[in-house]
């Protein structure tokens, strides 16, 4: 036994040893084109000055599904991606507001249809080809076709008709849009732009959504994000490597980014994370529980641990208020006769402990909430929305007037029943993979027996939780959570909006389903195209106080934003936009590295 | 002679343990689904006999475990509120045996709740939830063992004494039953069920899977012995005088098979309360909050537990001995026994 784990550990060391002398013989050929050439205009960010070199290791959840900006939906292949593109306009992470990326400046018209956009001079991809204006014509136009199928094409679409895009001169382009938009330009972050040099070809012979898989070779594949695709092994991890032709630098102008290598390792469980990050095979670390978190912060390694605040990810309980078909049983329909019930929903709200939830499920690193918008959206909250405390009074007078009673059961406890006499029992179905929201249940379910219902919690396997909400729409009540990917409240717009896939109480309605529906759908349709940011805000807040008064979602609490990294990581800055600990990927370093020392 | 003893010695201790899981309601000191939500993961209680003066009490006492200074989950306790424990208290209803509704229970204290095994994450106490938890565990060990065994004497006899083709068809079907991986069994059977069942659905079904998968084994068990026991003389002998197979079957062949069957009773016990802990582990048993002995355990799952609340580890230190008492009687059993099995 002993020989051989002596064995083992022996060439653990040596093989990053290897890894990093490969890279360091690699890395001056593929570093030596870019002379920083007299045109170039490069992006210098202020902060920290860091040292080059070294990688960095990063668990993963799952494996990316693609490398396609155009397809990728899932939020590993989203973070990847991230560290591999660039977009014309960003939003910073840490600001939550726009900052400049490939276009160095824009105007925007006094009658806000038209963005003037003016690309940096003497851009580079990743493979050495320089960037013009007709690579950004390219990619809108594939965004924009229908047959590519883009999750982005939804955003670019105004009342039916497509922005369009036009070239003015060899670095300027022009966006017209059809109606004003409220977001502005924040609707270029995340829209990432592509090398028509490799991609024009496929995307004539009507392949490009197939392109971007994990295996293919490197050469092949090119963005404007600080690296680049190096390794691939498969249900082990990802390697990319320094992007040599990026286009920021520090304040003494270094060319960023200073880590040679990002490895992305693929580890499942959020338990295994924590070991691997407290073993020290991952530098960095995010998405903790508050249980893992007070786990790492008490055993003082050498890591730094960061409790970010409030985050954007809100938590929920809401009912199966889908239309009745023929095909619904009978006592489904007879339970949704209580859903239905405007006051029985308030009821509940109002006897969930939402207090009792931040302390035992997040250990108090949480906020209870009250509405969509969360604590850490700083700019978008309501502050008029109430936050009432919990009251069984409250609840019980509402279930009164709704016309529920109470009678004593054979087993000496009250039981709540309906006018017709008939107990109120339901299930509340969560996902099993998520301890926090099964504890969430847990509590839920006391606090409503306390009520006198009856209720079950059914721990699901995701995907089957989903496709019960989504598809075949056979639940009674659900506990799940959405963590919004921008501070801007549209990202949530298919929650909102009635006809939205997301909009999960009854999703993806033809007609409103009822009057206050329809009422959101026009508030949340008339601040897209509001002008001023005050004028959107007055229509979402008035959004949320209308779904605080119907309550179809019981929102019920935010978790923080857990992160840490081991203290000789530099720049390390989480913020609670994803992705949380990678947004400043390109100006992290190691401090104190060996390949350092020896350059 | 020292054999009986031996066997009436685990008895005694059996029975002992059992009681106390039966009469939950009045060693338990709460109700085992109350939340305390003020103390989640509270750590045991250190039971005190000596007080911050030096002075010794003979009534024990604990000290209130309060939050340390910054933390959400670290305790200590707060020397200054001493909480006598009190007996024979007034707490929380319950029904004796189901039927009597009582009050009385043994220990407890006032004003305050006391954790002699800690808490849960939802500030439930770990005692009561061990102590009722034990109820369903063990009732369905001995229901599924019951069941298996009664099932497998009806089939085995049949098949070991009737012979031919009945016997070779009744023991295939064991053989199938042998093979058949039971955890996708239940999975299966779980999908065809509602999305909710109720505590005592759950509780059915475990007995009924235990029953239907654990039956091969005594079957063939008794299979042998009604074999051999069926060719013995006097057996021969009374059908000569034109006995019936009922007469036989009860009279002669089947009280041979009893000392095999008890043994085999006394073995499967502890494997079947393993099974419906391993069931209620994977979340399979029954639903929360209804505790039994693998809900209690499940939450050692969690990384975080495992290395942070050491007092969640307790419950399976205290099964122990209800396994050793089982375990400990089947070889007692076998032992006694031996000297008049069949066909020595």
């Amino acid at each position: 036994m002993k020989p051989a784990r002596g064995n083992c550990s022996s060439r653990r060391i040596i093989s990053p040893l290897l890894a990093v002398l490969a890279a360091s013989f690699t890395l001056p050929a593929a570093a030596s084109p870019p002379q920083k050439k007299s045109n170039e205009e490069v992006l210098v960010l202020p902060g920290e000055i860091g040292h080059p070199g070294g990688r960095l290791v990063v668990a993963l959840r799952a494996e990316p599904k693609t490398l396609n900006p155009l397809i990728a939906a899932d939020s590993p292949s989203r973070e990847v991606i991230g560290a591999m593109q660039a977009e014309l306009v960003h939003i910073n992470r840490a600001t939550q507001l726009t900052e400049p990326a490939l276009a160095k400046s824009w105007k925007i018209s006094p009658d806000r249809l038209r963005y003037t956009l003016v690309l940096r001079r003497g851009l580079q991809f990743s493979d050495g080809h320089p960037l013009n204006v007709d690579d950004v014509l390219f990619t809108f136009r594939v965004y924009l076709d229908e047959h590519v199928h883009a999750p982005q094409r939804d955003l670019l679409i105004f009342d039916g008709k497509p922005l369009t895009v036009r070239k003015v001169d060899s670095q300027t382009i022009l966006f017209e849009l059809p109606k004003p938009y409220g977001v502005a330009e924040r609707l270029f972050d995340g829209l990432a732009i592509l090398p028509r040099h490799l991609l024009e070809k496929p995307y004539e012979e009507g392949r490009i959504a197939q392109l971007g898989a994990l295996t293919m070779p490197p050469h092949q594949w090119a963005g404007l994000g600080p690296f680049r695709l190096k390794e691939y092994v498969a249900g082990q991890r990802l390697v990319l490597e320094r992007n040599a032709y990026y286009w920021k630098t520090d304040e003494k102008g270094n060319r960023l980014p200073y880590l040679d290598e990002l490895v992305f390792l693929f580890v499942p469980s959020a338990d295994a994370q924590v070991l691997r990050f407290q073993s020290g095979e991952t530098d960095v670390i995010s998405r903790l529980g508050a249980e893992n978190f007070s786990v790492l912060s008490r055993q003082q390694g050498d890591y730094t641990m960061v409790d970010g605040g409030a985050g954007l990810e809100y938590n929920f309980l809401f009912f199966n208020l889908n239309d009745a078909t023929e095909k619904t049983p009978a006592e489904m329909v007879q339970k949704q006769k209580w859903f239905r019930e405007g006051k029985f929903r308030q009821a509940v709200s109002a006897a969930v402990d939402r207090d009792a939830i931040v302390r035992l499920v997040y250990q108090g690193r949480g906020a209870p909430l009250w509405g969509l918008v969360t604590p850490g959206n700083r700019r978008w909250q309501d502050e008029k929305l109430p936050h009432p405390a919990r009251s069984l009074e409250r609840a019980r007078a509402l279930l009164k007037e709704a016309g529920f009673s109470w009678t004593t059961a054979s087993n000496g406890e009250s039981a709540l029943t309906d006018s017709g006499g008939k107990p109120v029992e339901f299930s509340i179905i969560t996902s099993s993979s998520n301890a926090d929201r099964a504890k969430m249940a847990a509590l839920v379910q006391d606090d409503l027996k306390q009520l006198g219902m009856r209720v079950q919690v059914v721990p699901l396997e995701f995907r089957s939780l989903l496709d019960r909400v989504t598809q075949t729409r056979e639940y009674d009540a659900c506990i799940l959570g959405i963590a919004s990917f921008d501070a801007d409240p549209n990202s949530d717009i298919n929650v909102w909006l009635s006809s939205g896939g997301t909009h999960l109480w009854n999703p993806s309605q033809a007609h409103p389903a009822t009057a206050w529906e329809a009422e959101i759908d026009r508030l949340i349709d008339e601040q897209m195209y509001a002008l001023t940011f005050e004028q959107r805000k007055k229509l979402y807040d008035r959004a949320q106080e209308l779904l605080w008064e119907y309550q179809p979602m019981i929102f019920l609490a935010s978790p923080d934003i857990l992160t840490g990294a081991k203290k000789s990581v530099g720049n390390f800055r989480p913020a609670v936009l994803e992705p949380y600990v990678l947004w400043n990927v390109d100006q992290l370093y190691l401090k104190n590295n060996a390949v350092n020392a020896s350059r | 002679m020292s054999g009986r003893r031996a066997v009436s010695g685990w008895l005694l201790l059996l029975v002992a343990l059992h009681a106390l899981v039966l009469f939950a309601g009045f060693f338990a000191p709460y109700d085992p689904t109350e939340q305390d939500r003020k103390s989640p993961y509270l750590p045991p209680m250190r039971l005190h006999f000596v007080d911050n003066q030096g002075g010794v009490h003979a009534r024990p006492f604990v000290f209130r475990l309060k939050l340390r200074e910054g933390s959400f989950d670290q305790y200590e306790e707060d020397r200054t509120r001493a909480l006598p424990l009190k007996f024979m208290v007034r707490g929380a209803s319950y029904r004796l045996l189901g039927l009597l509704p009582i009050h009385l229970h043994l220990f407890g204290a006032e004003s305050e709740r006391i954790y002699l095994l800690g808490s849960d994450a939802y500030g439930r106490d770990q005692l009561s939830r061990f102590l009722y938890g034990g109820r369903v565990s063990l009732f369905a060990g001995l229901l599924g063992a019951g069941v298996t065994v009664l099932f497998g004497l009806c089939v085995g006899a049949a098949a070991g004494y009737y012979g031919g083709w009945r016997d070779d068809l009744l023991m295939r079907v064991a053989e199938l039953f042998l093979a058949l991986p039971w955890l996708y069994l239940l999975f299966a059977l779980r999908a065809f069920l509602p999305l909710a069942v109720s505590p005592l659905e759950a509780f059915l079904l475990i007995v009924a899977v235990l029953g239907a998968v654990g039956w091969a084994r005594p079957a063939r068990l008794v299979r042998g012995v009604v074999l051999s026991a069926k060719e013995r003389d006097f057996v021969r002998a009374a059908r000569g005088f034109g006995a019936t197979d009922a007469y036989l079957l009860r009279r002669h062949i089947l009280p041979a098979t009893s000392s095999v069957l008890l043994t085999q009773a006394a073995l499967l016990v502890p494997q079947f309360i393993l099974a419906e802990m391993t069931l209620s582990f994977l979340g399979l048993g029954v639903p929360e909050p209804v505790p039994s002995w693998g809900n209690l355990l499940s939450s050692l799952q969690q990384y975080s537990v495992l290395v942070s609340y050491w007092w969640m580890y307790l419950p399976a230190l205290i099964m122990l001995p209800f396994f050793l008492g089982y375990l400990g009687l089947g070889s007692e059993l076998q032992e006694r026994t031996e000297p008049y099995k069949i066909g020595s």
